[in-house]
């Protein structure tokens, strides 16, 4: 599996997913469209400043509320190559893996990491480096269903593969 | 080796095993695949990259567009006719167009359509609902409602168990809300994180059905993947009148079943209980609670949207003004609770007071439209969620709270319970 890296946007506790895209938005299906309203009440800057590749850290139940799909659609639409959260919400954890928007939780690292610094992922390690102090953490790792289903590239292309049937 | 817990046991029996631990990941056949008008579009979308056509079984799905119908815009009306198109091409049994509609967890149990025992999971994180009547269901995003409409399975991480041991009498005022805005505040918004939470003790015979669905409603709001209660006389004459001839299993939880944390919880303590904004964890009672002017009051939503609700609602404003310069908007869950509501004569009550009533929809919960805030207002309300910008303008602000509360805030015009209007 690929690796990530990039500038880190950091938020705090329980960022719920009407904060991450606003149902006022959800009459619209498309990542491409969901992504230009992506964080926009929580960090209204956040569109313009997000380049591909950044990484959003955060502290814990990252994603709770609403079981939108267009809440991980939109960050993975909007350039982000990784959320690391202290923990994920059940529902956006879910999607998460199951639309291919790489996740990991790790609670030394949305600990230490600050807003700005740059960060890179080993997803086959689980090591999170910041790039910016030198420090290194090691996330959870995936178990092995999981990790099948992210190497399939989603869940539909692993149910289409023999390995699902 | 400890026994099951009543979620652990029905997944266990959907899975083909003679037992289950808390961490294991397992594969399960499905009763019920619910989506909605937000929700649909995307999986229908996804569907269509499965190699193989069509859906596992016609009569176990449903698809109800209830979030932004009636159609409050054109792209709306456009994620309708696809839900309505693939429903059609489908033969979907279990469709329900405006007319029939209603708010989906209100509407499904009213039709009989989840029933003790089933395996249910829902593109809607409020589909842990039905535990109320002793399901295991689950919230899931659109994803896994396409895997699970094209297959009939899904995959699920077995989950740990709170206990909630329900003791006591609720007083006159108190309800299911009051009690799950309690539990909520008590362990936090991630405070049962993938976990079931099961409610059960002598005290849940105080608990009507809509109080149950109430409670097993927001399990979401404290993070849990379900709530579930079991089945007994009251949940039996419910299904006798919304499930006839339908069969199901009652599962009971082991006695020796393990729990990763125990609560009482006892009713007679519990008092009229409001969430503050920005989460449903900043819980008050009116102990504690400053004059709060609002703008705004909803009573409706798959949280409070059922008959009781109404009626309580009802008890409080008949006889009685709304406020002056306050919106007081009332929202029946399904048809048959509108015309129950009409029958009764509560929806009289609500037009004479000078509230207004609504066609069934989730509208004004998620910020849709039936009641969308302005910068600065703050509304009363009866749903789910109060985070930030969720009803309106990101400056807006939501106080959740019971039927009670929200019917004796828009008598006053601010954050008020029953005493405070002499009831």
């Amino acid at each position: 599996m690929k690796a990530a890296k990039g500038t880190v946007f950091k938020y705090g506790d329980n960022v719920d997913t009407d904060v991450i895209i606003p149902a006022r938005y959800l009459n619209s299906t498309t990542g491409e469209e969901l992504a230009k309203h992506c964080m926009e009440d929580i960090d209204k800057d956040f569109t313009k400043n997000v380049k591909a590749g950044d990484i959003i850290v955060a502290e814990k139940n990252f994603g709770c509320g609403s079981s939108r799909e267009h809440a991980p659609l939109s960050i993975k639409c909007a350039g982000v190559s990784c959320v690391i959260a202290k923990s994920f919400a059940r529902i956006f954890y879910r999607n998460s893996i199951n639309i291919g928007l790489p996740i990991i939780e790790c609670e030394e690292a949305a600990d230490a990491i600050k807003n700005g610094d740059v960060v890179s992922v080993d997803f086959d390690s689980g090591i999170i480096t910041d790039e910016t102090t030198g420090e290194k953490f090691r996330g959870q790792a995936f178990p092995e269903f999981m990790q099948k289903i992210i190497d399939s590239e989603g869940l539909i292309n692993y149910i289409n593969s023999s390995e699902g049937k | 080796m400890s026994g099951m817990t009543m979620s652990q046991k029905i997944l266990a029996a959907h899975a083909g095993l003679e037992k289950v631990t808390a961490g294991q990941l397992i594969e399960a056949n499905l009763d019920l695949v619910l989506g909605n008008d937000i929700t649909s579009p995307v999986a229908i979308n996804e569907m269509s990259k499965f190699t193989k056509d069509g859906v596992f079984d016609k009569d176990k799905i449903a698809l109800v567009p209830d979030h932004f119908t009636p159609n409050k815009d054109i792209k709306s009306a456009e994620n309708c006719k696809c839900v309505r198109e693939f429903a059609r091409r489908n033969e979907i049994t279990n469709y329900f167009e405006v007319g029939q509609m209603g708010i989906e967890h209100a509407l499904l149990p009213e039709q009989g359509l989840t029933v003790p025992g089933d395996l249910i999971i829902g593109a809607d994180s409020h589909t842990c609902t039905y535990g109320a009547l002793g399901a295991f269901s689950t919230g899931i995003g659109s994803t896994d409602m396409a895997a699970g409409m094209a297959t009939g399975k899904g995959w699920f991480k077995v989950p740990g168990a709170i206990k909630f041991n329900i003791v006591g009498k609720p007083s006159k005022w108190v309800s299911g809300k009051d009690v799950i805005l309690h539990i909520i505040g008590m362990i936090g918004v991630d405070g049962a994180l993938y976990k079931s939470m099961e409610f059960v003790g002598e005290g849940i015979k105080n608990l009507t059905m809509d109080d149950r669905f109430t409670i097993a409603n927001m399990a979401i709001e404290a993070g849990g993947k379900n709530g579930i209660f079991p089945v007994d006389d009251i949940a039996i004459e419910y299904l006798k009148e919304h499930a006839p001839g339908k069969k199901y299993t009652i599962y009971e939880a082991d006695a020796d079943a393990e729990y990763d944390e125990e609560y009482t919880i006892d009713l007679s303590t519990l008092k009229s209980t409001v969430a503050f904004p920005h989460l449903p964890e900043n819980t008050h009672t009116f102990d504690d609670i400053a004059d709060t002017k609002i703008d705004q009051v909803v009573i409706g939503s798959c949280t409070n949207g059922r008959i009781d609700d109404l009626r309580t609602a009802a008890e409080i404003i008949n006889g009685r003004k709304v406020a002056s310069g306050i919106r007081c908007i009332i929202i029946p869950a399904t048809q048959k609770i509108y015309l129950q509501a009409m029958e009764e004569g509560l929806i009289k009550s609500f037009v004479e007071a000078g509230a207004i009533v609504s066609t069934p929809t989730c509208g004004p919960c998620l910020g849709g439209y039936m009641g969308v805030l302005a910068s600065k207002e703050r509304c009363v309300s009866t749903t789910n969620r109060n985070f930030v910008g969720r009803m309106g303008a990101i400056d807006s602000e939501i106080y959740l709270a019971s039927p009670a509360v929200a019917a004796a805030s828009a008598i006053t015009g601010k954050i008020s319970q029953p005493a405070d209007i002499g009831l």
